[in-house]
């Protein structure tokens, strides 16, 4: 899923200052299953943008809702005859919900509540790990089903590099050495004579680098 | 192994003589006097200079025009390129610039963190890897083509190495990955810093066993620990460098004053050590801010005066 994190308060407030009513809007997708946009960060964000502006000394109104889905037309579309009465939406989704809600409501200022941070999984309550960057051509078979692009801080084809030390990064004592955890599970599997083949250059053309991205596929359309 | 390039780093391996090989790390800013300086200090004792490419991360002079400065001193450089700041259009690009000088020796590396250096909030490439450098190099240098398939007019000539870590983790995969940049085309390696001796010895030795020696030549790297404080910092804080207790003893066992002196010793007797290392080809003298000791050391190591090579 994506995962993001709540932007600081100050950063939210300073965006919509200049503003008399505003949405804070949830999405009950990934950012409710990472804590940082669903319908429970909705309320404690805007109780806590009331009482701030309520300290300032200005009525302001901050509503709440949250829908199932921001990159949806048709959950979006939920919306319409009831954004009108806001100047301003604080969208908790990930920059897809910010943008979709953007797109759809032309005259409407919609600004991120969270920072969109990556596709991951939870680790355990409160931790969240980054599994995959999309690159848009995926090499898991190649590497025991562990992503080196995503996982090894140089995205190194051919690890494990001079830096890995008792199976962790150098950049940090507490990040696994992606190319550590390939081996042992080439090992486990069987698999490590697999290991001396080089991993040919990648075409990247498929990851950002390429411009922005788009599938069409025609037997779906 | 005959020489294929007009290096003579490679031509002086080619011959079965053991090379010495030493570094310099160009400055935090245009003075192009630290350069020349450095290089005058150690010339006459070694037979080619690496110029590191903006080392743990730190933005430094680059290291093409460090080597080019090298090259009008008429000396050989080592032109050290990590796979950090450039794309394979940025690299292949300054290989032709290289080549253009006649720098005829590369050393392909992925490079360190960003994170540890002065530019901690900026990208990194990465497009390549080290190793994949290596397969570009050989493919400009060999196929004479650039990797878009192209032809290159007045292909780069390098002789062209890599950096091998035996200390790094897991040991066992440190012989396969260097069986990997020989596939990929690498010809000599420089080892990361050598403290503990025995654990190179054994690698080195698996590394026979696997076939690998007659492939590559290996210099072996030695760095002159200047104090027990720099013993400890190399030990805890340098990732992959391995310094065992007792040679961080032998340097805190030593007065102060005397330190530098002991460090050169155990500098000198690990190389005279090393020398009777099957596979060992060479040394690569790496002596951080202290290149005023190369000729010493290179002298005491009985590996002076240098071989004299004809130019091509």
């Amino acid at each position: 899923m994506i995962i993001a994190d709540k932007k600081p308060i100050e950063e939210i407030i300073e965006t919509i200052a200049p503003f008399e009513q505003i949405l804070i809007l949830g999405c009950n997708e990934c950012v409710t299953v990472c804590e940082a946009g669903g319908k429970k960060e909705v309320e404690i964000l805007a109780s806590a943008l009331r009482i701030y502006f309520l300290n300032q000394g200005r009525e302001i109104t901050i509503d709440e809702k949250t829908i199932e889905r921001q990159c949806d037309h048709e959950y979006l579309e939920e919306l319409r005859g009831r954004v009108d009465r806001y100047q301003a939406v604080v969208s908790l989704a990930c920059g897809v919900g910010v943008q979709f809600m953007a797109d759809k409501y032309k005259t409407l200022e919609v600004f991120p509540g969270v920072n969109t941070c990556f596709l991951g999984a939870t680790e355990t309550r409160g931790v969240w790990v980054e599994l995959c960057q999309a690159c848009g051509s995926c090499i898991l078979a190649q590497t025991g089903g562990i992503c080196p692009v995503t996982r090894c801080a140089k995205r190194v084809m051919n690890g494990p590099c001079g830096g890995s030390t008792k199976g962790k990064c150098e950049i940090d004592k507490e990040i696994d050495c992606a190319w550590q955890l390939i081996l042992d599970r080439m090992k486990r599997l069987g698999r490590l004579d697999k290991y001396e083949a080089v991993a040919p250059i990648k075409d990247w053309s498929s990851d950002r680098a390429g411009g922005p991205r788009k599938i069409i596929r025609e037997d779906v359309r | 192994m005959k020489a294929a390039t007009p290096s003579r780093l490679e031509k002086i391996l080619s011959t079965g003589e053991l090379a010495v090989t030493s570094e310099c790390g160009p400055p935090r800013g245009s003075d192009p006097d630290v350069i020349t300086r450095k290089a005058d200090l150690i010339k006459d004792h070694v037979d080619a200079i690496n110029i590191t490419d903006n080392q743990t991360a730190v933005t430094r002079m680059c290291s093409l025009a460090a080597c080019i400065r090298l090259k009008l001193m008429g000396l050989e450089p080592i032109l050290q390129m990590v796979t950090r700041d450039r794309n394979r259009i940025g690299l292949q690009s300054d290989i032709l610039g290289a080549a253009s000088f006649d720098i005829h020796n590369i050393l392909c590396l992925t490079g360190d963190h960003q994170s540890f250096g002065d530019c901690a909030a900026g990208q990194n490439v990465h497009d390549l890897d080290s190793i994949q450098l290596i397969q570009t190099v050989r493919h400009m240098r060999d196929e004479h083509q650039f990797l878009g398939g192209n032809e290159i007019l007045r292909p780069p000539r390098m002789f062209v190495g890599a950096a091998a870590n035996p200390f790094a983790d897991p040991f066992e995969i440190r012989v396969p990955r260097l069986a990997k940049k020989i596939a990929a085309g690498v010809e000599f390696i420089q080892t990361q810093c050598i403290y503990n001796l025995d654990k190179f010895e054994r690698w080195i030795q698996l590394a026979g066993e696997k076939g690998l020696l007659d492939s590559v030549h290996i210099l072996a790297g030695v760095t002159p620990l200047k104090s027990a404080g720099m013993a400890r910092y190399m030990k805890n804080r340098v990732p992959g460098m391995e310094v065992p207790e007792e040679v961080i003893k032998r340097m805190a066992g030593t007065p102060k004053e005397k330190q530098a002196e002991e460090g050169i010793k155990i500098c000198v007797e690990s190389i005279q050590r090393l020398k009777q290392v099957e596979g060992v080809r060479g040394f690569h003298v790496m002596a951080i801010e202290w290149e005023e000791k190369v000729p010493e050391i290179v002298e005491k190591a009985g590996l002076h005066p240098r071989p004299t090579v004809e130019e091509d």
